[in-house]
Formats: C-alpha cells, structure tokens, sequence
C-alpha cells in the first residue's frame, strides 16, 4: 500500500463529540478514511463504534464535529445524506424483505414512487454486472428467505453497491458467519478495494481486524486511544490497547469428567418454521465437564435448549436424567432437577423487564419454601437472597428494588448468573451466555461456568463465537442442519476443521464412510 | 419524531400530566356547555354540586360507585394478566340472575345464611361465564377480546328469554322483570334512614383483598408475570395457562359481585335494565386507575360522580346529560396520553 499515502480521502470525522445526559459516547473522534483502504474500527461493546456510525448516517447529530464525504460536509442530522453521498452501510442485523426475490429486495426504494414502470432488465443487467465485478454469485431471482446467511449478507452488500456506493461500513459482519464464509467476505472486500472502494471494518476479533485491514484504529470509553498501521501490530498489543490494560482471560485447565448425568439418545424433534428440529442427536454431558456446541446460528441449537430446558419434548428418542428415562419435563420440573438454565435472550427470556430485582431473582424458585408458604409470599426472604447475589455475583444496581431493566446487560447477566448457580445445580445449559457484554464481564461469566465445572456441573456451552467455544471446552460438538457431530476433544481441531463441519461437510463423510 | 422511555421518571414528569388531562377535561366540558347556550362555571359547578354536594347526592354518588368498584377490579384484574376481558357486563348478569334464581324463595334461610350463598353463588357464576372464553383461549388460542365482548350479547338475550318465560314475575302486569327478593336476600343498609347498602362496604372489602392478592400472594407475583412478559415467565417455569384461568376465575367472580350487589341492595329484582353499561365502564374505570385496586375505588367514585353530577345538572339547567359521556370520553383518552407521556419522552429526530 505504497500508493496510499498520495490517494485521496473519501471520508473524514472531525473531532465529533456526542454526549448521552453525563455520558460522553464519544470524546473528539476524527478519523480519516483513503481510496482504496480497509480500516478497523474496534473496541469492545460500548465504546462508541455504533453511536460514531450512527453520526456519520445521520441518525444522531453530534454535539460538536463535523462529518465530510469526498469533500463535501454533510448536513448534520439527515439520514439520506450520508447514503446519497456514496455510503453504504451493511447492519449487523439484515434489513432484507424475506419474501421478495433478490433482485426486488436491491432495487426496494431506488426508484420513485411515481415511476411509470419497473425497468427490470436494466436493473437486472446492472446487478449482473456488480456480481460478477465482485464475484458475489447470488440468483437474482430467488427468495431472499431460502438463502443461507453468508447469502443473504452477499445481497446486503449488493444492495449497497447497487446505490453506488464508494465507501461501505460493514457492522461486526462476521458474527453470523461460518470460518469459510467469512474467508469468502474477505476476498470480497479485497476485490472492492482493488476497485477503489474504501471500507470501515467494524469488529472486536482481532485475528479479523488484522486479516483484513489497512489501519485499525481502537476506541475505548468514546475515546480514540489509538491509531496504528495493521504492519505495526499483533493481537496481543491490540487486545491490551482495546481493554487498556493486560487482558486477563481465564487460564483453562483441563477439566476432571465424572458420571453422564444427562444423555440424550437418538432425539429428534419436528422442524420449527426455517430453523430445522434435532435429527437424531445422542449426547451425554459429563459432570466436570464443560460441552462446548459450536455452529451457525439457527442450526438447530434453540431446539437442542429448548428440550433440554424443558420447554419442548421430542418426537422421537429418549432422554435420561440421572440414570432415569424421562419422556421430557417442565421448565420447573428442570430446575427442581437442578437443571440451570441461562437463556440465549436475557431481555426477553430470562428477565422481566418491569419486575425489580427481587422479583426477577425469584422467578425460578418463587413457589417453593422459604420464598412463599401455602400460596403467600415472603417478601422478606426474598429481598435478602437477592442482597446475597447482589453481593456474591457483584451486581452493580442502586438496590435489589430498581427495575431490571435499568442495568446494563452484564449486570442484568450476573443477576441470572447468581440465580440459577444459587440453587447449586449439577447441569449448566448456557446458551450464548456472553452474547453483548464486555470483556470484564465475559471474563466473570466464564470463570464462574469454570468454577461451577470443577464443583462438578455438567456445563453445555451454547455459543456461535468459535474461539469461545474453543477455550472453554473439553468437548466440542458442531451442530449443523439439526445433526450433531462426534464429540472432539479439547485441542484435537482447528478452527478450520470445525468449519468444516459448521459448513455441513463433515456428516456427508461420515454417511458416506458408513455406507 | 419517536418516543424514548424516561429511566427515572421525575416528580413532576409523573404528576404534571395527569394533571393537564383532568384540566383540558374540564376546560373541553366547558366549552361544550357554553356551546349549549349554559354558563360553564354554573354547569360545572352544578356537576360537583350534585354528586359531592349534599348528604343525598354524596350517597347517590356511592351508590352509583358500588358496581363499578367491581366492574372495575374485575377488569383490573384481568389486564394486569393480558387477560382481555371485555364481558363484565355479561358476568354481572350472571351474579344478578344467580341471585333471583336463589333469592326469591327457592332458599328458606335466615340472612346470616343466604347472604353469603349468594355472594358465594353469584361469584361461582361469575366464574363460570369467564371460564368458557379463558378455555377457549389456552386451548385454541381463540381471542378473548372476540368472545367475551359477543359473549355480552349473547347472555343478554339469555337474559331476556328467560324474563319472557321462567323467570316472569306473574304479578309484573306484563313486563320482563323476576320476581322480587325475599327479605332475608335484601343487602340491609349500612345505616338507617340512609340510602346506602352493605354492598358498598363489600366493594371496599374486595378491593383490599385483590390488593393484597397482587402484592402478597403467589398468584398474585404470577399474574403480573405473566401480563409483564408471559415468554420469560413460561421459561421460569411459571403455569402460564393455569394463571390465566386462575386471573379469569377471580376477574369473572368480581364482575359478578356487581350483579348481586345491584340486585340485593338496590333494585330488588332483575329486569334488563340493570346495568346500564357498567361493565364497559368497568374498563374505564380500571385504565383511569392504572390497574391498581386501591386506585379503582377512587377511579369509580371519579367516574359516578361526573355521572350523578351531570344528571343533577341537566335537570337544573337544561344541558344534556351526554356531557357526562363526553367528560368520560374525554378523560379517558387524556389520561392514557398522559400516561404515555409520563413514561416516555418525545424525541425530534
């Protein structure tokens, strides 16, 4: 990248301050972006990444700053600004019409409302075009709900490139995709590059941002703390600027595996909507031991914590708990069996948003002795085993009576933490348990999951973050289409390798070998 | 522009309003009045004069509130679930028929007897008519919103069969009405001379003990679970279909009360005429009090005191009696905007 120094910048952030009441989300940012250049904006969840982009499109106005594209200084506030400027965003989360067909899905909008007729060949012929420049295969003609995610984030891309954009903003693109997929994206963006495109690359994995980028630039606490040719860098000085001091993830030990305490033998349950039901899983989770399951979301995990949490039974095969064969069981019956439980969906699943603290701790033991007797309530009871948590699990809350839905996602996470490893449980089903929280608080989450396997739990770690899963776990298992694969064990795969069954490859083999 | 939920309400983001809603209220009625060709401050004056304004109109005003206490709590009651109950008013005539079908001689007893049967009688009934919906519901998702309100048409007619044939009274010349309690199932008056009956007391009563069910029982925590979020609270475990039944058995037997109350304490028979919408008023009643039973009691007194007051009026001065329904409207409307706006902040983009 000889040539950068001279190429011209297509996007400029000048000093752009963005207060919140007291809260400074982000402090004097500038930052500059060439032709042709990749450049990673990373810092750990609340730095400022979102609130930045959300400036530069117009959905917030800065208190101070200004936001300039090739030149011209966009008018604050206008979200058409940015987008007829030339730049194109691809969310995190798609904005796409599942039942309308990739061609209707990109051109949505392009057009105006009063136009005399659609001109679908031109349209078509200009997508064509893009696809191949790009080499994003998509079929025009397809429904956007068939597609695979890798695919449907290929028409997100498109869409942008269809609007003419010179500058795409790409949101933590690869949380939903497999290894390959991403391998994928990534020739993509260097193609686009080539082309002269310049990208902002918004990330917080590392071995991404240095892949990928030209220049990677590390916000922490709003603050831009630094600015660094990707050459001049490793993952280890990265991490320590993102979190600003060594990072202290949990050295894992291997763990001591005991008795099976849950298996399931050959279940299968019926398919829910597009996301497939288990085909066939056998599984036993071991105390001591911690069962990573890895894969892309919507492959049949929700299904495989549905029934283990109780809230679903399956078609066919059998579960055993203890030793006994059960048809399935309730969500109380679960806990009683001391089954924790940390749902995927912390705002919607495992709180109630408008309930305090209190009532939030309780939900799951509520009816039972000493928080209520023949049917009253003992209020007392459960305000001091909310304390006890509250001290125990460090939340931090201005006390147990504040609404749950005034803390931030790591606290509200340590309160469920606290509620569900209370009742001292020997199987741990957590379901992507560190999902949007920040690195101070992963690293609480899964050192109490570490220090509840060697008190004996069995833990099913439920996670679409690889390295994760990777660290964490003695076993890993890969679900994919609803099938599990053969357990692994801690250090026998690569990263590569679980791809490759993430990618649905690997079960083809094995029928094959078996046939 | 959007709305953005307040984190911490302040004081006078909570009080200010509600208090702008109960203003424009009245400064809309005034303004409706004056339309009529009537001088506003007299006819509001009127309005506070006849419900507040003598020892008659005070114990017109309670009497008027009594049902409505009920209606009220049966609605609270099921909305604080999402239990969408819009049949009181088929409930209520489900306690009032109970109380004729027993109460007009079938039952022998003393009063320290009957009286109970009946509530109790009257709050199985109430039950009963709600159970069917609410099963419905759980069983085939089918919306209750849709059966209880068809539900009221349907009772009434019922009603009105049976006041055409079994239920006649011989002795009514004609007219669709039961007969008439027997003494001993006459709700007594809580002090002589005083036109006011134990079943006012009896709302009271209820009133706490749905509060005390919210806040201190287990089926109360379950209930607000379950309007809150009913996902979360199938996930903890809580029997989401069994609470709803459990909500609709208690709101049913509430609305029901109405019935008995207006039957034995007031009117003495049943005609068709007995309610005159107090179960949808019910609904008001219970939004105006934010579902909060104590708050009822003080929303249903609001409520029967416009109503008695603009009946007072309208004979005095000549302005309709409608102004009573455009005040509830009105203020209804007002105060869920001003409840909104309590919570959330307006936000320009």
């Amino acid at each position: 990248m000889t040539g950068a120094e001279a190429a011209q910048v297509v996007l400029r952030l000048d000093s752009i301050t963005k207060r919140f009441g007291k809260l400074v989300a982000n402090d004097a940012v500038s930052l500059s972006l060439r032709e042709g250049e990749v450049i990673a904006l990373l810092g750990e969840n609340g730095a400022g990444k979102t609130t930045l982009m959300n400036i530069l499109f117009g959905q917030y106005t800065a208190d101070e700053g200004a936001v300039e594209v090739f030149g011209q200084t966009l008018p604050p506030g206008n979200p058409r600004a940015a987008l007829d400027a030339g730049v194109g965003m691809v969310h995190q989360h798609f904005t796409l019409a599942d039942n309308m067909t990739v061609l209707e899905n990109i051109t949505l909008g392009t057009r105006s409302l009063f136009s005399p007729r659609l001109d679908r060949a031109a349209a078509r012929d200009k997508l064509a075009k893009l696809s191949a420049d790009f080499g994003l295969q998509v079929h025009p003609d397809a429904r956007v709900g068939s597609l695979t995610v890798g695919e449907r984030q290929r028409v997100e891309i498109l869409k942008a490139l269809y609007r003419d954009a010179r500058i795409l903003i790409l949101d933590e693109p690869t949380a939903v995709l497999t290894p390959q997929e991403t391998e994928d994206l990534f020739a993509t963006l260097r193609k686009a590059v080539k082309l002269g495109l310049s990208v902002v690359f918004i990330s917080h994995k590392l071995h991404e941002v240095m892949a990928i980028s030209d220049r990677v630039l590390i916000l922490r606490h709003g603050r831009l703390v630094a600015e660094r040719p990707i050459a001049e860098v490793d993952e280890e000085t990265l991490a320590a600027l993102m979190v600003g001091s060594e990072v202290s993830a949990p050295r894992v030990a291997a763990g001591q595996p005991g008795a099976a305490l849950l298996r399931l033998h050959e279940v299968t349950t019926p398919d829910r909507g597009s996301a497939p039901g288990l085909k066939r899983v056998s599984l036993s989770l071991h105390g001591g031991q911690i069962t990573g399951l890895a894969g892309v979301s919507g492959n049949g995990q929700g299904e495989l914590a549905d029934l283990i949490g109780g809230l679903t039974g399956p078609d066919t095969g059998r579960l055993e708990l203890d030793g006994a064969h059960l048809q399935s069981w309730s969500p109380r019956e679960a806990v009683h069996a001391g089954i924790a439980r940390i749902p995927e969906d912390r705002h919607k699943t495992g709180t109630i948003a408008e309930f305090d603290l209190i009532e939030n701790a309780i939900l799951e033991s509520y009816a039972r002795p000493p928080y209520s007797r023949s049917g009253w309530m003992n209020w007392g009871r459960a305000e001091a085993f909310t304390r006890e948590i509250i001290d125990t699990y460090d939340v931090r809350c201005p006390g147990p009576g504040t609404r749950i839905r005034l803390l931030s996602g790591g606290n509200m996470q340590k309160l469920i933490l606290g509620r569900v490893l209370e009742a001292d449980p020997r199987i741990i089903l957590a379901n992507q348990p560190v999902r949007g929280l920040d690195i101070g608080a992963v690293n609480y989450v899964h050192s109490q999951l570490l220090a509840a396997r060697d008190r004996g739990a069995a833990v099913l770690l439920i996670s679409e973050d690889l390295d994760e899963i990777m660290a964490l776990s003695d076993v890993i298992h890969v679900i994919s289409e609803g099938r599990l694969s053969p357990g692994f064990a801690r250090g026998t795969m690569t990263p590569a390798e679980l791809g490759v069954w993430m990618a649905g490859q690997g079960f083809e083999k094995e029928t094959a070998h078996a046939s | 522009m959007r709305l953005e939920p307040v984190a911490n309400p302040s004081l006078l983001r909570t009080t200010v309003p509600p208090a702008i809603a109960i203003g424009s209220t009245v400064v809309i009625a005034s303004l409706l009045a004056m339309a009529a060709g009537a001088n506003p401050f007299s006819v509001l004056g009127l309005i506070l004069k006849g419900a507040f304004g003598s020892k008659f109109a005070l114990l017109e005003t309670l009497n008027r509130a009594t049902p409505l206490i009920f209606t009220g709590l049966s609605v609270a009651v099921a909305f604080r679930a999402r239990l969408w109950n819009i049949g009181a008013e088929a409930q209520l005539y489900a306690g009032a028929l109970i109380t004729v079908v027993l109460g007009t001689g079938l039952l022998q007893w003393g009063a320290f007897a009957l009286l109970p049967t009946l509530v109790i009688a009257s709050v199985l009934a109430g039950a009963l008519v709600l159970l069917v919906p609410a099963l419905l519901k759980v069983r085939f998702g089918v919306d209750e919103v849709v059966t209880t309100l068809l539900f009221n048409f349907i009772f009434l007619l019922f009603i009105s069969m049976l006041l055409e044939g079994p239920l006649k009274d011989p002795m009514g010349m004609g007219w669709p009405k039961s007969e008439r309690l027997i003494s001993e199932a006459r709700l007594p008056r809580i002090v002589d001379g005083l036109r006011l009956h134990w079943g006012f007391a009896l709302a009271l009563i209820a009133a706490v003990v749905v509060w005390v069910i919210e806040r201190r029982t287990t089926l109360g925590y379950e209930m607000r679970a379950v309007g809150l979020n009913r996902e979360a609270a199938g996930f903890a475990g809580i029997p989401v279909n069994t609470v709803l039944i459990k909500t609709a058995l208690l709101s049913g037997g509430l609305a029901a009360l109405a019935g008995f109350s207006e039957v034995a304490g007031l009117k003495g028979n049943l005609t068709l005429d007995l309610s005159p919408g107090f179960g949808y008023t019910g609904i008001v009643v219970a939004m105006l009090a934010l579902l909060n039973p104590l708050a009822v009691i003080a929303a249903a007194l609001f409520v029967a005191g416009i109503f008695v007051g603009a009946d007072s009026m309208s004979r005095a001065v000549g302005v309709p009696s409608y102004l009573a329904d455009i005040m509830l409207a009105t203020a209804l409307l007002l105060m869920v905007l001003a409840i909104l706006l309590t919570r959330f902040r307006v936000v320009r983009e």
